[in-house]
């Protein structure tokens, strides 16, 4: 999880300065949904994000120097400057990517999910969005076709309670994305998703039964996004948590306090795999023009 | 080459069959597709590979751009164009992009199957020509057979490409014979057919209006008219090479398309022509196409819409008449 905090922060001060351009959201607050989820999976395993995936795909263990080469849109980043912060892919780790429309990520999970039993694989699916792709037609589409076809896809809903600028209460009446999949009877939890022990050992039988070939599964991980819903956002229409209330909340910090550790050394370490990294990425050069030609086809 | 007669439907179908027979990653997915257990599809191939679909074409095309991603190649039926609408962000927004966005990493060899054009009464939104939308959509091609023997050698190379595809068949085509060429046949993309030659004029015409623009030549013939008839075959990539070199010899060209005029492929194609072939034009490039309406359904008037032989025929007499034989 400092892995990601430490990248995600640093990103939030290389936005600032220009250095990483254009429409980023950062995912601070909400690590342990990505760090209990992703570190049971394996690479074979298929991972799809929404706009706010720098987490995920950290998790999934892209390398830190290719995805901070890709938002400074640097030949060294993982999708060569082509995709930035919202299409981030890096098939190598089975991390298959971030995508900006809400809810479109949903339905391919579906394809890799069918992929794995085609093949006789116990490999699975994993797609993580917001509670705001719940109310997309696209998401109840997916979740009827996922429980038609039994498809081992695990659902994983980062509920933050916002979505873009407005809470949930201006989206929907059902409070609990739990619940609006209920008609659909399949397996469903909602658990704490600052509490990354707590996700770990949600998420650990909707792995397993999706290893069996079973599914689909939802995980519904209440969160909080500490940031705006994009780098720049004012935020004007809720209030800031105070800090004092955020040492209470911040996964990082309980975690530390539940296992009674101090984490200096590993928020050290992380802040300095991220230092390199940004040394690394400045050092890569931006990708030939050319390029933006090339590979429009297979 | 040794051929057989089949109805262009059938072509299709059998494009599709022989390609699954020849590679087992090969997919089938749609909405009815079959609907019964002794369907032909179903019985060869077994329910893994060929699944009916719920109404629910995001969700279907979506997961058939995360199967291609995997590695299978899916066809998707959705019976008509407009359906294809409904699920717009999967196809101009996911399966496109994946490839370019991931520099390479990934490929989306996915077929989006979808009949157009059916102008029998059907009406509105059931009938249109919307190929247009998809041309200039980064990253996906665009088929559009005019024949049977096309339309089972482009489905055959659509499956084979590794982007995604939509291949638009024209329903008015759906039983019209042709000679279809036995076994493995494939029709490569961005290589337009001639279909009759002539030193006038140049006919550009797409899907089902590659007849009306052939009889439109028998009759133009008549007149001591020779048309040379080009038909596309795929709108992307558009062989526009091969349009230009008629241009070249003809000096006059019409595009005819089923479309809606600012909706049509033939104001790309006159667009390309216009500024890569200006020097050989004579005349001004003439667009036949539907008016701008959405099809009706009274018979007369869905006629009165839509461009015909003698409209094609007209169209030509204008350009010929602006310079004296």
């Amino acid at each position: 999880m400092w892995r990601i905090r430490a990248f995600e922060e640093r990103v939030g001060e290389l936005t600032r300065a220009d250095e990483v351009h254009g429409l980023v959201h950062l995912s601070v607050g909400q690590e342990a949904v990505a760090a209990g989820v992703c570190s049971a999976l394996r690479v074979d395993d298929a991972v799809y994000s929404n706009h706010r995936a720098h987490g995920h795909a950290i998790a999934k263990g892209a390398p830190l120097d290719g995805l901070m080469a890709e938002l400074m849109g640097r030949a060294g980043g993982v999708c060569r400057g082509l995709g930035g912060s919202m299409h981030l892919v890096d098939a190598a780790h089975g991390f298959l990517g971030a995508t900006g429309v809400v809810g479109g990520n949903v339905p391919l999970a579906l394809g890799s999910a069918l992929a794995a039993r085609l093949a006789g694989s116990d490999a699975v699916a994993v797609v993580f969005f917001g509670d705001g792709a719940v109310q997309a037609g696209i998401f109840a589409e997916s979740v009827n076709l996922a429980t038609l076809w039994a498809l081992p896809v695990v659902l994983v809903c980062e509920n933050n309670g916002f979505a873009e600028f407005t809470p949930r209460s201006a989206h929907t009446n059902v409070e609990r994305v739990s619940d609006v999949v209920a008609p659909y009877g399949i397996e469903r939890a909602t658990v704490d998703g600052n509490d990354v022990l707590a996700v770990q050992a949600a998420f650990a039988p909707f792995l397993a039964g999706a290893r069996r070939g079973e599914g689909p599964f939802l995980l519904e991980c209440l969160t909080h996004r500490l940031r705006g819903h994009y780098e720049g956002d004012p935020a004007h229409y809720r209030e800031a948590v105070a800090a004092k209330e955020w040492q209470r909340l911040d996964p990082i910090l309980r975690l530390q306090r539940a296992l009674g550790v101090d984490g200096g050394g590993e928020e050290a370490q992380a802040r300095a795999d991220v230092e390199a990294a940004v040394a690394a990425a400045r050092e890569s050069p931006f990708p030939d023009a050319r390029l933006s030609q090339a590979l429009v086809y297979a | 080459m040794a051929t057989h007669e089949l109805p262009y439907i059938a072509a299709i179908e059998e494009a599709i069959r022989e390609e699954m027979e020849r590679d087992p990653s090969v997919l089938y997915f749609g909405q009815n597709i079959a609907t019964h257990e002794n369907d032909p599809f179903l019985k060869q191939f077994g329910s893994d590979r060929v699944r009916v679909t719920p109404i629910s074409e995001t969700a279907e095309i979506g997961m058939a751009t995360g199967v291609a991603l995997a590695g299978y190649r899916p066809v998707v039926e959705l019976y008509m164009a407009e359906f294809m609408l409904v699920a717009m962000d999967q196809v101009v927004n996911e399966a496109n992009r994946f490839h370019y966005m991931s520099k390479g990493q990934v490929t989306v060899p996915l077929v989006l199957k979808a009949g157009y054009g059916f102008t029998a009464g059907w009406a509105g939104q059931h009938t249109g020509t919307i190929y247009g939308m998809f041309m200039g959509v980064p990253g996906l091609k665009v088929a559009v057979p005019a024949t049977a023997a096309d339309a089972k050698g482009l489905m055959t190379t659509a499956i084979r490409d590794d982007n995604p595809v939509a291949y638009f068949h024209h329903y008015l085509l759906t039983l019209e014979h042709g000679d279809v060429p036995d076994g493995e046949y494939a029709v490569p993309f961005g290589e337009a057919a001639v279909r009759r030659e002539g030193g006038d004029v140049t006919i550009v015409a797409i899907g089902w209006m590659v007849d009306r623009a052939l009889a439109a030549a028998e009759q133009l013939a008549g007149e001591g008219i020779q048309a040379e008839v080009i038909d596309p075959r795929t709108l992307a990539p558009l062989d526009t090479a091969t349009i230009l070199r008629s241009v070249e010899k003809t000096g006059r060209l019409v595009v005819v398309d089923q479309s809606t005029r600012h909706g049509s492929a033939a104001a790309v194609i006159a667009a390309e022509v216009a500024e890569e072939g200006f020097s050989a034009l004579k005349a001004p490039v003439k667009l036949v196409t539907a008016l701008d309406a959405t099809i009706p359904y009274s018979q007369p008037m869905e006629d009165y819409l839509l461009p015909d032989e003698a409209k094609i025929v007209a169209a030509v007499h204008e350009i010929a008449a602006a310079v004296p034989a």
